[in-house]
């Protein structure tokens, strides 16, 4: 699994970053972007979805293989 | 004057301002979503009120036919005097681009994730020291014992008003935010609060401190010192924008638990429920409602609306629409799929949330640490306050 944050979309409501600290970070106009990469361990897996699920900017995206 | 007509019909002539409106919106909102999503009223002036979600945040994302110039619900209705004390307003919250993006930028950076974590030791020793004060009465009034007595004392601190000064900067504040129907009251809290932050202003260019206030003064923008007067209204922001906001969510949040004891249990005793619940909380009772102004006339979803009416940004209402969330009457402690916008949508995103956040998160964690279980006292008055900001005024909670 492969995420991204869509730049143009966040406006940094720092839901991702909450849910998944292991998987973004954040500057300090709570701008987000993935840590790395964007590819997920298996074991976050779950919360990648979660932070997918809840950005009220639909800004974090699972990126096709 | 306050319009006090009783309301006959939601989709044409709807009071926010009404007693049903304020004490349960949820049923006018879902009636009106199959009725008609957008209504409209003439009182106070031609105003439009969405109930979707997906209306409400592409209304958010418009900014160019919505500005944010006038964003209060109410309109301000008495004399506006010949030199206003704030004539740019309070940015970035009611200001469009450019004003809008720099100051957004100056206050961004002090309510950053990492900015709020320094915040959160002090905000537990306030919470654990009000719990003290009424831990041995057995009752207490989780509205305004305690709700109403945390984010004033947080953002005053943030704000570098010192600590001595607390109670009475914490008078002046609920004075014009709980009281704002009593004008005398609300006159003796906003001069209290203009004549501190202007004599505080000329003393911290001299004498700055570690603090918001002194930050913004020695801000430079292109090469020029801000304005007094940006200064002021950002600062006056901060309490407008961070106050009674965060106390309605958890005074909101702590009448929910007082009669959902099968919730504060899961909460009490299981840390890792925080995050999902938190926001599960601030989606189901969000407290804040938003305006904006139509810059040009534009029909939306079939609506004439005309420059100068007024949009009331409805997230409250976005965030129990059932095309978005599944039961949205439903509190669901670790609902997965929420993409609530307690906070707002688009550019004006609340710049303070973090804060918010995180003041509602130890809230209640302080208080359940030592009040587990806890209930409405018996015929005990719970009452609301609505319009812009919905919220419990009084929860009278007993603890056998």
């Amino acid at each position: 699994m492969k995420i991204r944050v869509d730049p143009d979309k966040c406006t940094g409501h720092g839901r991702c970053y909450g849910l998944a600290p292991e998987l973004f970070s954040v500057d300090d106009y709570g701008l987000s972007s993935v840590i790395g990469d964007g590819t997920v361990p298996p074991e976050l897996e779950d919360k990648a979805r979660l932070a997918i699920a809840n950005c009220p900017e639909y800004a974090v995206e699972e990126l096709a293989e | 004057m306050t319009d006090v007509r009783p309301v006959d019909n939601w989709e044409t002539d709807f009071d926010v301002l009404s007693p049903r409106y304020v004490d349960d919106p949820f049923s006018i909102w879902d009636e009106l979503r199959t009725t008609c999503p957008v209504a409209h009223t003439d009182r106070r002036g031609s105003t439009w009120l969405p109930t979707t979600y997906q209306d409400v945040v592409d209304l958010a994302h418009d900014i160019d036919h919505f500005s944010s110039l006038d964003i209060t619900v109410i309109p301000f209705t008495g004399e506006e005097p010949d030199e206003p004390v704030l004539p740019y307003g309070v940015p970035p919250i009611s200001a469009d681009p450019p004003l809008h993006t720099f100051t957004r930028r100056l206050l961004l950076p002090w309510f950053s994730h990492r900015k709020v974590e320094s915040y959160e030791a002090m905000t537990r020793e306030l919470c654990a020291g009000l719990i003290d004060g009424f831990l041995a009465d057995g009752r207490a009034d989780a509205a305004a014992d305690y709700a109403q007595q945390i984010p004033v004392r947080v953002i005053a601190a943030i704000l570098g008003v010192p600590a001595e000064l607390s109670d009475t900067f914490t008078g002046w504040v609920r004075a014009v935010l709980e009281f704002a129907d009593d004008e005398e009251v609300r006159r003796e809290g906003t001069i209290g609060l203009i004549e501190y932050f202007v004599s505080e202003v000329e003393r911290r260019k001299s004498d700055p401190g570690d603090d918001l206030l002194s930050a913004l003064l020695q801000t430079e923008v292109d090469g020029q010192p801000l304005e007094d007067s940006i200064v002021l209204g950002v600062a006056a922001l901060t309490l407008i924008a961070g106050v009674d906001t965060t106390w309605s969510a958890i005074g909101s949040s702590l009448w929910h638990l007082a009669t959902h004891p099968e919730h504060a249990k899961i909460l009490a005793t299981d840390p890792e429920a925080m995050p999902l619940a938190i926001e599960e909380l601030l989606r189901a009772y969000s407290p804040v409602t938003m305006a904006r102004v139509v810059t040009t006339d534009v029909e939306f979803q079939g609506c004439p609306m005309h420059a100068g009416d007024k949009v009331l940004m409805n997230f409250p209402s976005a965030n129990r629409d059932p095309q978005a969330f599944e039961h949205p009457d439903e509190v669901i402690l670790d609902r997965a799929h929420n993409r609530h916008v307690a906070f707002g949508s688009g550019i004006h995103r609340c710049a303070g949330s973090n804060l918010a956040r995180m003041e509602l998160r130890v809230a209640i964690e302080e208080w359940l640490r030592r009040i587990p279980e806890f209930r409405v006292a018996e015929n005990a008055d719970v009452t609301w306050a609505g319009g812009q900001v919905r919220g419990p005024r009084s929860v009278p909670v007993v603890f056998p």
